[in-house]
């Protein structure tokens, strides 16, 4: 009757031969990262050598005019609290069970509707381009919220890169399918690999940017290392993590969630407080990190963005296009 | 053996909420994590549910371990169900909406889970009440039949977390398995009495009677 819950820290139903020693794990962390910081080093120069064992700091600069001056929520509950269901369902998952994920090296495959097409490693995806620190809210669909420093580049300007043609309307991302480093995706809670789309005005717009970083460190494995979308005017499931496929299409492509629960997600999921979940209301959400009383705060149209993106949405039924 | 036995369940069902007060202050290294609300909440109502499956364990437990004494914990797990199913509600009452009535009873009224949820805490109320000696005395055989209540709230409230996940529905479908066993058996004694009955040309016979 009693039924096992896995806790942060229970072991029990770990097999041994699961288990990778400390020492070797540091090991294997620390060489991926000299690695990676001297690839990204002789590519210019963005990433300086790695000061700690764990994740190396980043160079950027704040992007003051996208920024939030709202207090931002603490690394440690950013990266032990959140949804990457290929870890598992619960929002401590990620943290647990992402250890074994390798991040480097990365290849991004380009396809579709543009002219520069093919795979790419990461450090060349993001040459050229200045990382910047955006501090933004992220909405989560379930009501929780959070205030995030990520540091990344505009999405528009990289994709800009592979010079989308005028049939490129769209833009589809693919989540990296490793079901052996992954544990959430053997089990089908949802259709793998993850799949989210933009439209491409959407991906083009310069509050939408592709994520390497949190707290000026490269980006943890939990939150979707090495490179994730962050879409801050929509619902949190929109940031499509560990991005291995940019596909530029013609038609709007299938996404998640929406293939899950057709009438509970859709395409768009831009944070509306006027548009309900069907079974839980959208007006309000639960700021993370303000202790167990008076923590509801009131949601804002499109997360506070309203000003910036409102535009892109004109004339549209947002109860229809939710 | 068996006195030792009911102080013992008893502490062990004061035990998830000690460990949400131990965490709640701290203490031995644990933590609420970063959504507290949500993990007293949750924790809750999972223990409302699983005490209420447990409740309903009993009387099968009894016949095939031929434990008649384990009966007399029925009561005590019953009532610990619906005092974790009361916290449970009101922590969603308090801390997570700040009785912020506006929100709260346009929800119940039109959220089906939040529905489901508030009808299974309203049937669970009767049985509460009337579980006291004296009540049992004063109601005799209308008891019995008040408190078969119980089979349709543990549907209600597995319902009620089946609908509340977002896409992980294996642990409600665990719920409703065991549910769907101890229910289950209850049927089936049901026929083994009829056919039994029918057997011997009578439809009633006192010690096949079950106590469900």
């Amino acid at each position: 009757m009693l039924i096992r819950q896995p806790r942060p820290g229970d072991t029990a139903n770990i097999r041994p031969s699961e288990i990778t020693p400390e020492a070797v794990y540091l090991d294997r962390r620390r060489l991926l990262q000299v690695a990676l910081a001297a690839g990204v080093a002789g590519l210019g120069g963005a990433w300086s050598e790695p000061a700690r064992a764990d994740l190396a700091p980043l160079q950027f600069k704040r992007n003051e005019k996208y920024s939030t001056t709202e207090a931002p929520n603490r690394y440690e509950d950013i990266t032990s609290y959140n949804n990457f269901y290929e870890f598992g369902v619960d929002k401590s998952a990620p943290a647990a069970n992402s250890g074994r994920f390798k991040p480097a090296p990365w290849t991004v495959t380009v396809s579709g509707e543009a002219e520069s097409t093919g795979k790419f490693a990461l450090e060349d995806v993001l040459k050229g381009h200045a990382l910047e620190e955006r501090v933004y809210r992220l909405r989560c669909v379930e009501a929780w919220s959070m205030v995030i420093p990520w540091v990344g580049v505009p999405l528009g300007e990289v994709l800009k890169r592979f010079k989308p043609t005028s049939k490129a309307k769209y833009v589809a991302f693919k989540t990296v399918m490793r079901p052996a480093e992954m544990p959430g995706q053997r089990y089908d809670v949802l259709e793998w690999p993850y799949v989210e789309g933009l439209r491409i005005d959407e991906a083009m717009h310069p509050l939408a940017i592709l994520a390497v970083g949190l707290y000026g460190k490269t980006l943890p494995n939990q939150n979707g290392a090495p490179l994730r979308l962050i879409t801050p005017w929509k619902y949190g499931f929109k940031g499509i993590k560990s991005i291995v496929e940019i596909r530029f299409t013609e038609r709007e492509p299938p996404t998640s969630w929406n293939i899950s629960a057709p009438n509970e997600y859709g395409f768009y999921a831009n944070v509306n407080p006027k548009v309900d979940h069907p079974r839980w209301s959208q007006a309000r959400e639960r700021r993370i990190g303000r202790g167990l009383f008076e923590s509801r705060v009131e949601t804002t149209m499109f997360n506070g963005y309203e000003q910036e993106v409102a535009a892109l949405y004109k004339g549209m039924d947002l109860k229809k296009f939710y | 053996m068996r006195r030792v036995f009911k102080p013992v369940i008893f502490l062990l069902c004061l035990l998830p909420l000690a460990s949400l007060v131990l965490s709640a202050f701290e203490i031995g290294g644990t933590s609420l994590g970063a959504n507290p609300v949500e993990k007293i909440q949750d924790t809750l109502g999972q223990w409302g549910l699983r005490l209420l499956l447990i409740t309903l364990a009993v009387t099968p437990l009894r016949d095939w371990f031929n434990a008649p004494w384990l009966i007399q914990l029925r009561r005590m797990l019953g009532l610990f169900g619906f005092f974790y199913v009361l916290l449970h509600f009101l922590t969603w009452l308090i801390l997570d909406q700040d009785l912020y009535w506006a929100g709260i009873l346009p929800d119940i009224a039109r959220r089906p889970f939040i529905t489901i949820g508030f009808l299974a805490l309203l049937l669970l109320i009767p049985l509460a009440v009337t579980s006291t000696n004296g009540m049992m005395r004063r109601l005799g055989r209308r008891w019995k039949t008040l408190h078969r209540l119980i089979y349709a709230i543990v549907l209600l409230g597995i319902w009620h977390y089946y609908w509340q996940v977002k896409a992980d529905v294996r642990e409600p479908l665990v719920y409703l398995g065991i549910a769907a066993i101890l229910l289950g058996w209850r049927l089936w004694k049901i026929r083994q009495r009829l056919l039994t009955g029918r057997l011997h040309g009578r439809a009633d016979r006192p010690e096949l009677r079950e106590e469900t």
